[in-house]
């Protein structure tokens, strides 16, 4: 039934024959004012086809605008969006062969579930029986089966979520795009839907665009993510490479939990340096790249990834390689059921942050504020980054 | 004590003052003109007998309550005047709430549509003409329809007629008249269903491959059918009991119930009859009053 009907989005009438080096879309110095407020500044960035990509960034940063650009919804002030290699720019919302999924949803509320899925394939002009079969085709797909009848407000949020997608996805668009679709579920829910919605693209292998300001969400479903600030893309990588080499300070700060140390670089031997923190520490550190010595820089280090023990690590093997030990006392302790966060008052005045794994149910070798332990991590683990 | 329970005690008795409101003014006058209608015409004041005497005693009462009869009611559908009058009532105020309609809706559609900050403005030009009293208003509206009034001079100037026209004492002047001082009560509910509406489902009907003009009939129009419904009856009630466009700007042809009921009350000075036309238009206006209810209830419901 699948490949009997007709497509909205015909491959030839929307997307020229394309070589195979022309991304699905691509985004070229795309702005867009609002008054003063600049939303989206100068933003360039290539999607391929089949891609699960996330415009990851907090509230304001311009990734809700540019989703709206996609769909045709805003006009870019400068810059150009290319389907296929072909600019968008002149093609109306209505006759672009993308679709959005609301963030409220945007359900009809004058017409049932079945006559909200068949919207967009009516305007087609889509034959009846083809119709029929693509609604049940998307209610099938999302599991409503029975629901049909019933009017938006006679659904639960996850339903109305679910009713959200069909319609999006019936007309079998070149792109979805989501727009916080998950914002308005329960914990529990969302967690279940991101699976759906990952197991949906993989199956149907369209090309989702998310936008959200939740990182977990982001993480889990992307094969890639841009994080967004201020109308920019601070960064485009997949999601261990956001969050294990972050390219700068706002994206180590805004992706995960990090303890950062400033300082400056104060030696370099082959491929690791030394840097002098403002604390008073040396802290040894892997970067592959030239850094000047002298060159002002913050060395990250994520939580999980300081350890912490009562005297400091013996000399075993880890006393090969050389290793940060930071000494203080604990000043702070979180128990998170998967995972205890320490925080450490380091005696040089910084505090760091330590989270451990809980991996044995009764385990006595827990540290209690007031006692005095060594942080130590590997110049593997640690990131440095410019300030 | 708690502050709540000091202040839940008279909520609770506030809850009597509509209750109250009703039956002082409503519901005990409404006796009054039922009891009238039921009476008969008589050269005395009050024009009309029986009279409750209830220092007479409980007898007396009684006799008075075995004199009363449907005999108005019957006249009203023996005589033609009286039917022909709610015909052309319903005629008319039907005709009109069409008419405001057409002209309301792209009003309030265009009010909606307009920026945040200018929408208050343009709520305050549609009640500004409230400011004036509207006999002040009907009259200016007989000076400029009148023989060498300002709409004849701006017809003849632009050559849309060769000879005035004649609007006074026409039903043109009436619907002229009513329109215009109705078209606030059709544009303010209107305007209020579709500036309530969710933006969101119009760009939907867009991303689902809706023109402008598909979304508009498609989502914007059935969503503001609620709207509609409240200014159409908020418009129609009234117009039916219309009395003073008709009397002003109509020809002297045929009547509205309104015109019909004044008519008998103060010309032929036939309190029991007038009384009887009056409830009679009452009933009249019941369904759509109803009707009317139930709308505002279910958009009440969906706001909720």
């Amino acid at each position: 039934m699948t490949e009997e009907s007709p497509e909205i989005y015909a491959p030839q009438a929307n997307l020229p024959a394309m070589p195979a080096d022309v991304p699905l879309l691509r985004i070229e110095g795309v702005s867009k004012s609002f008054g003063n407020f600049r939303a989206v500044d100068r933003l360039s960035l290539d999607i391929a086809a089949g891609e699960f990509f996330a415009l990851l960034g907090p509230s304001g940063c311009g990734k809700t605008t540019l989703l709206r650009m996609l769909a045709g919804f805003e006009t870019a002030d400068g810059g150009r969006i290319l389907l296929g290699g072909r600019d968008i720019a002149p093609v109306l919302p209505h006759e672009r062969p993308v679709n959005m999924m609301f963030q409220n949803y945007a359900l009809f509320p004058h017409l049932d579930v079945r006559d909200n899925i068949a919207f967009g394939l009516k305007r087609a002009g889509l034959p009846r029986a083809d119709i029929d079969s693509r609604v049940a085709e998307m209610v099938a797909l999302v599991k409503l089966e029975g629901m049909e009848k019933r009017k938006p407000d006679q659904l639960s949020g996850g339903q109305k979520q679910r009713v959200a997608l069909a319609r999006s996805l019936a007309r079998r668009p070149k792109i979805l795009l989501l727009d916080e679709p998950l914002a308005a579920l329960d914990r529990k829910l969302r967690e279940s839907t991101q699976l759906e919605l990952m197991e949906l693209q993989r199956r149907l292998g369209m090309t989702f665009i998310v936008v959200t300001h939740d990182q977990e969400e982001a993480m889990t479903m992307a094969n890639r993510i841009g994080v967004m600030n201020g109308g920019r893309l601070e960064q485009v990588a997949s999601p261990r490479d956001l969050y294990e080499a972050p390219q700068s300070r706002w994206v180590a700060e805004f992706v995960g939990d990090v303890n950062l140390f400033d300082g400056e670089v104060a030696s370099r031997e082959h491929s690791r340096i030394t840097v002098s923190t403002s604390g008073g520490a040396a802290l040894a550190v892997a970067e592959p790249r030239n850094v000047s010595v002298g060159t002002a820089v913050s060395v990250a280090i994520r939580p999980e990834k300081v350890k912490l023990s009562r005297r400091g690590p013996g000399s075993d093997a880890v006393s090969s390689q050389l290793i940060n030990r930071l000494e203080g006392e604990v000043t702070d302790v979180s128990y998170l059921g998967g995972l205890t966060v320490y925080k450490v008052k380091l005696d040089s005045g910084a505090v760091v942050r330590s989270s451990i794994a809980n991996t044995v149910r009764l385990d006595r070798d827990t540290y209690s504020v007031g006692q005095r332990v060594v942080a130590w991590f590997t110049p593997d683990d640690c990131v440095v980054l410019q300030r | 004590m708690s502050a709540r329970r000091i202040f839940a005690q008279p909520a609770r008795y506030a809850a009597i003052a509509p209750y109250l409101w009703m039956v002082l003014f409503f519901l005990l006058p409404f006796g009054f003109v039922l009891k009238i209608s039921l009476s008969q015409t008589a050269i005395a004041q009050p024009p009309y007998v029986p009279l409750f005497d209830l220092t007479e005693g409980w007898e007396a009462v009684k006799a008075a309550f075995a004199q009363l009869s449907l005999d108005n009611f019957r006249l009203l559908v023996s005589d033609n005047l009286y039917i022909s009058s709610y015909l052309r009532s319903l005629f008319v105020a039907v005709t009109s709430t069409l008419i405001l309609l057409v002209i309301g809706y792209p009003i309030a559609y265009g009010m909606a549509r307009l920026p945040r900050r200018w929408q208050p403005v343009a709520m305050m030009l549609v009640i500004v003409p409230f400011w004036t009293s509207f006999l002040i208003r009907i009259y200016a509206w007989i000076n400029i329809l009148q023989h060498d009034g300002l709409l004849n001079k701006i017809l003849l100037a632009l050559h849309l007629v060769s000879t005035p026209v004649v609007w006074l004492s026409t039903d043109s002047a009436m619907y002229i008249g009513i329109v215009y001082s109705y078209l606030p009560f059709m544009i303010l509910p209107l305007y209020a269903t579709l500036a309530r509406m969710d933006a969101s489902l119009l760009e939907a009907a867009s991303d689902l491959g809706s023109s402008p003009r598909q979304a508009f009939w498609l989502v914007t129009f059935p969503l503001s059918l609620p709207g509609v419904g409240a200014g159409a009856l908020l418009c129609f009630i009234p117009i039916v009991g219309e009395f003073v466009i008709p009397d002003l700007l109509a020809g002297s042809g045929s009547m509205m119930i309104g015109q019909t009921l004044w008519l008998e009350f103060f010309t032929n000075k036939d309190w029991p009859v007038a009384s009887a036309a009056a409830i009679a238009l009452l009933v009249l206006l019941v369904p759509p009053l109803l009707l009317y209810d139930r709308l505002q209830r279910r958009t009440l419901g969906a706001a909720g």
